[in-house]
Order: C-alpha cells, then sequence, then structure tokens
C-alpha cells in the first residue's frame, strides 16, 4: 500500500507526509535501526569536527607538517614503501565490509550459521585491524617519538590529532568487534529465530560507518 | 508493512565490494605516484566520495530506504560544509597573524605556500 502510493507522489510529497503524519516518521524502517541512524548521524558531527579542527591547524599552522607519506611508510624486502601499513588496514577494513554485507543478506533469508561465520570473520578482521594500529602506535611513539604534545618531525599538533583521531576510530572499532561478536553468537544460539534478523543489519549499519570514517581519515590524513 | 527488510541479490554486494577495492588502490596509487598538488587532492576527494557513496547507497541500504529517512540523515551534515568553509576562510588570517605576532620573521611576511594545507614533498 505505502509502496503503490509512494510511486504515484514525488518524494517531497511523501517527506512531508511521512512528517506530518502524527504517527511513525520513518515507515517501514524498525525503531531499532532508525535509532541507529540517528545515532551515526551524531557520530558524523564529532569525527567531523575532528577532521575540521586538524583541517584548521593544519592550514594555520606555522611549523612544517610532517609528511604522512614518508612517516608511515614501512619496510618491505628492503624497500620503503609509503603507507604500507595503512593500506594493508584499509583493505582489511573494506574486506570486513563485505563479509559484514554478506551477513545481512543471510540473516534476511534466515541462514544463522551463515550469519554467524561471517560476523565472526567480520570481527576477526575489525580485531587485527585494531592490532595493525597498536602496531603503528607503536612505532610512532618508540621509534619515532612522537607525543600527544610533541613531535620531533615538526608540528607539535601532528601527535595531539593523529592519535585523537586514529585513537577515537579505534575505539570504535574494537567496541564494534565486541559488538558483533554478542550479536552473532546470539544469532547462533537462536534469539532471533522467532522474531526478525533485522539487529544484524543494524549491527551492519554500525560497521560499515566505522569503514566511512576510516575512508575519510585515509583521505585527510594520510594521503592529504 | 510486512516487508521491513533489505534484501538484494549478492551480485550487487560483490560488485561494490570489487569497486571499494579498486577505488582503494587508485586512492593509494595517487601517492605511490606521488601526485602533487591540486591533481593530488582533486583525486584524493574524489576516490573518497565515490568509495563513501558506495558504502552509505549500497551497504547501508540508504538508496532503498524512504526518502524521509534519507533527508532526515543525509541532510543535517551539510552545515558542516559551512563548518569547514568557515575556518578554511580565516585559516589566511590566523597563519599570517602568527607569523606577525609569535614567529621568529617580523618584517617582511613571507608570502604564504600556494596552499598551506599541503605540504611540498
Amino acid at each position: 500500500m505505502a509502496e503503490a502510493a509512494e510511486t504515484d507522489q514525488g518524494p517531497l510529497t511523501t517527506i512531508v507526509n511521512d512528517w506530518s503524519s502524527d504517527v511513525t516518521t520513518f515507515k517501514a524502517v524498525p525503531w531499532g535501526k532508525a535509532m541507529m541512524w540517528i545515532f551515526l548521524l551524531s557520530d558524523t558531527f564529532i569525527f567531523t569536527s575532528f577532521l575540521v579542527s586538524y583541517m584548521a591547524v593544519r592550514m594555520t599552522q606555522t611549523d612544517a607538517w610532517p609528511e604522512p607519506s614518508e612517516v608511515f611508510s614501512l619496510e618491505a624486502f628492503g624497500v620503503p614503501v609509503p603507507l604500507l601499513l595503512i593500506a594493508i588496514m584499509t583493505f582489511i577494513l573494506i574486506t570486513s565490509s563485505g563479509t559484514m554485507a554478506m551477513a545481512v543478506n543471510m540473516g534476511y533469508r534466515k541462514r544463522k550459521v551463515a550469519v554467524f561465520w561471517l560476523m565472526f570473520a567480520t570481527a576477526l578482521l575489525g580485531a587485527s585491524f585494531v592490532g595493525m594500529q597498536a602496531f603503528e602506535w607503536t612505532k610512532l611513539i618508540g621509534d619515532e617519538g612522537v607525543r600527544a604534545w610533541q613531535n620531533p618531525m615538526g608540528a607539535a599538533q601532528f601527535g595531539s590529532f593523529f592519535f585523537m583521531i586514529t585513537g577515537f576510530h579505534g575505539l570504535h572499532v574494537s567496541a564494534g568487534v565486541v559488538y558483533l561478536l554478542i550479536v552473532a553468537f546470539r544469532v547462533l544460539r537462536g534469539k532471533y529465530d522467532n522474531t526478525s534478523f533485522e539487529i544484524v543489519e543494524i549491527t551492519g549499519l554500525y560497521w560499515h560507518f566505522v569503514d566511512l570514517v576510516w575512508v575519510f581519515i585515509f583521505a585527510f590524513f594520510y594521503l592529504w | 508493512m510486512a516487508e521491513v527488510g533489505q534484501q538484494h541479490p549478492i551480485k550487487v554486494y560483490f560488485l561494490v565490494w570489487a569497486l571499494l577495492f579498486v577505488f582503494s588502490i587508485a586512492s593509494y596509487l595517487v601517492d605511490f605516484f606521488a601526485f602533487e598538488g591540486h591533481l593530488r587532492w582533486f583525486l584524493i576527494v574524489v576516490f573518497m566520495l565515490l568509495k563513501a557513496g558506495f558504502i552509505v547507497a549500497v551497504f547501508m541500504h540508504m538508496k532503498w530506504e524512504r526518502p524521509t529517512l534519507i533527508t532526515a540523515i543525509l541532510v543535517p551534515p551539510l552545515v558542516l560544509i559551512v563548518l569547514m568553509y568557515l575556518l578554511a576562510y580565516e585559516a589566511d588570517y590566523a597563519w599570517a597573524s602568527r607569523i606577525v605576532y609569535f614567529g621568529d620573521v617580523v618584517e617582511p611576511i613571507p608570502e604564504p605556500p600556494p596552499s598551506h594545507a599541503a605540504v611540498p614533498h
């Protein structure tokens, strides 16, 4: 019925009707999903504020900003490769996004064993991402001497923004791993057998958002 | 209201998954081949927006949601562009003030780099 009505009215009419309908605004959207979207919207503001303040500091900085391409290069087979670890981390996060999308798809087919293993794989990839980030931090703190308040390679704020932005993102990944494991085991135990598997999609939204934030961090912090 | 779920053919997911890899490799190559200046920033932003768009549209199913949810979630972040613009607009002034009041060099005020957002190689 709602689908039929949608085809003969424009998107603007749908929006006005939904907001003025005196009942649920987000029709055909489970409340948990609407709330997750609103949470992600607030998280978007937090991460963007971090990135915008990083931009403002980098643009007004009178000291030299370290070259991320060189700072984050790693030696592979005796040759320094720029951003090697970051590239691997990026691919791991994309792979985990793919397995998560598959888990959501399998969830709606009610194939719960497949959902469990795909979510478990997603969590493992997420955990390995955090592990690599810990390695990256160790290298930066131990070998390069970067601190949140100082940086031997130039602008002191490089350290503050690096640890704040990647740290906050890493915290999201870590929380996501826990969240994924909890939902995965609940799916396997059969908690959602008689209801719907939309919880898998909601978990997926959070996980894809974590990947989405990394896309922006990768572009603005590592590549710029 | 029976169908509240988001079920789509697996093919779409695989396609987007592959595209995300392609765009990531492409943006990595921008750094690897050390593109400079406006071309570098343009390519980085293009690949970033493509990746973000595909993740939100397909993996997060925004493409298939009702316009009410799409606008409620995607319109508010646009104000962040204003914040970005304001801080970028003031950056020259803040940079020059720092040189004048805190810098070692008082006279003459050095020319700002072509875009001080970027540090040359």
